[in-house]
């Protein structure tokens, strides 16, 4: 038998194969994007990243994409602000500091969290969550702070806050898991070392533990800030769909549009072939270029941490 | 110079604080289960999971994400798990490493930047929005978490089972087929299902792909329903009604993802623990 055409060979070569359809589909996506945003980016240029206009009246379109690079970047900020800090703490807790009986548990808890489908926030974001925001945050935030810009308007509970927060919850168990595998990749070593001249708990976490995963929990921040930037349902049903100029989110009390939300809401409407279509697949274009410079990012930080698991410990 | 003290009393401070983020963690997960279970149970019939929208039910949107699942499933599982074992068994490769990081690329990609490719790939191309291209759609994101859970358990399996089998003259590839992936068996079930329960819950691409539909699968070149869609809908309505009902749809999807999820969860412990 010829031995290229060996079970072997052919086996490999089929798996070698099928193995380059994430790549394949990574390349289709890319330059079906492209094509299908030309149309827009050749009428309009620079301004499709510049400008705040966005009218798809035949004759009279238009189409600035800048309120909703904007509107994505600020709720995406907001829920690295309020998740980071609760993810770091969980991950410390869970890692470090909870007694072994009840860390399977609550990381499972804090795991669930990742399971509930985007849509079951949106709905609870809508009917619930909306109006704690309104009545315990943004109401006396508006009654006693609201001659500074960033709280001005009269909340309504849709609008940057609360996308923002809901952002937070849901990257929270992203960003604490991979926190807690890069905290719990530090060898210990370092830990005994620290306990050694007499350090607290919490020292050797914040001086000496935090420190030397660093690189990976900056890494595990990114991947949080990547899921944001490319969640969907539940901020296009808490976010209030403006669209425009008065979708620059100047204050967190307003109703703003991010990519994915503008996406969401408005390109089944638009007709295929429009220059409207073409808006919005560049859109759609803008936000997987921004995702993917920073997915590949958090690759680099957190492959290069957690392999040092495998090779430095023991 | 701080004292003992104070630095013992920052200690027990931190552990609160940290005690306190789990506790605001937990609270939407304990609120989102109480508000589904307390709002959806009081739709629950027979009736509203078996009829279709114009009775009041949400029969078509369960039979959609059924047909969805199915067909993802049909078309993600073998390509994801044919991309884990290569790069598991002969991924020692620069081949194999930048496959690798596509896949973990895509696994974090933009639901929606997904669907509207699938949209302006297959939709445009049929000329209709079709359930195979929300299948297509959700096989996209099926794949790169198949492929990654499939290498993982694959990895598992100790060295020694491999070289016993390839001693006694095995082909490499039925070694893989018949040894290797009957030993990683429950570890590949569990990864699989944990990520056909994250996909069955997608909204975002199947809005670009299927559409929605009050009605019964009707054909594959014809609209579809499925239970994100529908919840959707249903809160988007004014009507108090029509918002329970989502709230309906909402227990129903939670409990295939939830069930799926404990499930398997509960099903693996035994196993991990050996």
């Amino acid at each position: 038998m010829n031995p290229r055409l060996s079970g072997d060979n052919l086996f490999r070569i089929l798996a070698a194969t099928l193995t380059a359809s994430a790549a394949v589909i990574l390349a289709v996506t890319g330059y079906t994007l492209f094509k299908g945003s030309l149309p827009v980016l050749q009428r309009f240029g620079l301004y499709f990243f510049t400008g705040t206009q966005w009218n798809p009246v035949l004759g009279k379109e238009i189409f600035g994409a800048l309120p909703y690079l904007l509107g994505t970047l600020v709720t995406s900020g907001i829920a690295l602000l309020i998740g980071v800090p609760l993810s770091l703490g969980i991950a410390i807790f869970l890692a470090e500091m909870a007694p072994r009986t009840v860390r399977v548990p609550i990381s499972y808890l804090v795991e669930l969290l990742a399971a509930v489908p985007s849509i079951i926030y949106g709905l609870w974001g809508l009917f619930v969550f909306r109006f704690w925001i309104l009545d315990y945050i943004e109401a006396p935030l508006s009654t006693y702070l609201g001659w500074v810009p960033m709280f001005s308007g009269t909340p309504f509970g849709l609008d940057v806050l609360t996308a923002g927060i809901i952002l937070a919850i849901m990257i929270t168990p992203t960003v604490s898991s991979v926190s807690r595998e890069v905290i719990q990749a530090v060898p210990n070593s370092i830990r005994e070392g620290a306990y050694s001249i007499g350090a607290t708990k919490w020292e050797v976490i914040r001086n000496w533990v935090l420190s030397y995963g660093r690189s990976g929990l900056f890494g595990a921040v990114i991947l949080g800030l990547g899921r944001a930037v490319g969640e969907t349902m539940a901020v296009t049903m808490l976010i209030g769909n403006t669209s425009g100029a008065a979708a620059i989110p100047t204050s967190l009390f307003k109703g703003s549009q991010t990519m994915s939300s503008l996406i969401a809401s408005g390109f089944m409407e638009a007709t295929p072939g429009s220059l409207e279509y073409s808006a919005y697949i560049g859109v759609g274009l803008l936000l997987l270029l921004l995702s993917l410079s920073i997915n590949a990012i958090a690759q680099v930080m957190v492959t290069r941490v957690l392999k040092v698991k495998g090779g430095a410990v023991e | 110079m701080t004292s003992y003290a104070y630095r013992k009393f920052k200690d027990k401070l931190f552990f609160v604080l940290s005690l306190g983020c789990v506790i605001i963690a937990v609270l939407p997960l304990t609120s989102i289960l109480f508000e589904v279970i307390a709002r959806g149970a009081s739709q629950l019939s027979i009736r509203f999971i078996t009829q279709a929208e114009s009775a009041g039910g949400i029969g078509q949107a369960i039979q959609g994400t059924l047909i969805l699942i199915g067909l993802t499933g049909l078309m993600g599982i073998p390509l994801g798990v044919m991309s884990g074992i290569y790069l598991a068994e002969y991924g020692n490769n620069k081949y194999a490493a930048s496959m690798r990081m596509f896949n973990d690329v895509l696994t974090e990609f933009p639901s929606i930047v997904v669907g509207i490719t699938v949209t302006l790939v297959v939709v445009l191309t049929l000329g209709y929005y079709s359930p195979l291209a929300g299948a297509i759609a959700l096989s996209f994101m099926l794949i790169p978490l198949v492929a990654r859970t499939t290498e993982e358990s694959l990895k598992l399996v100790p060295n020694s089972i491999r070289e016993a089998s390839l001693a006694l003259g095995v082909p490499r590839w039925r070694t893989i087929v018949s040894v290797v992936l009957p030993d990683a068996k429950s570890g590949l079930l569990t990864g699989i299902l944990l990520a056909v329960a994250r996909i069955a819950g997608e909204t975002a691409p199947l809005i670009t792909t299927i559409v929605g539909s009050p009605y019964f699968f009707q054909g594959f070149n014809q609209w579809m329903d499925a239970l994100p869609l529908r919840i959707f809908r249903d809160a988007t309505q004014p009507d108090p009604k029509v918002q329970a009902q989502g709230w309906g749809a909402a227990l129903i999807l939670i409990l295939i993802v939830l069930s799926l999820n404990i499930g398997v969860r509960l099903a693996s412990r035994g196993r991990l623990r050996r």
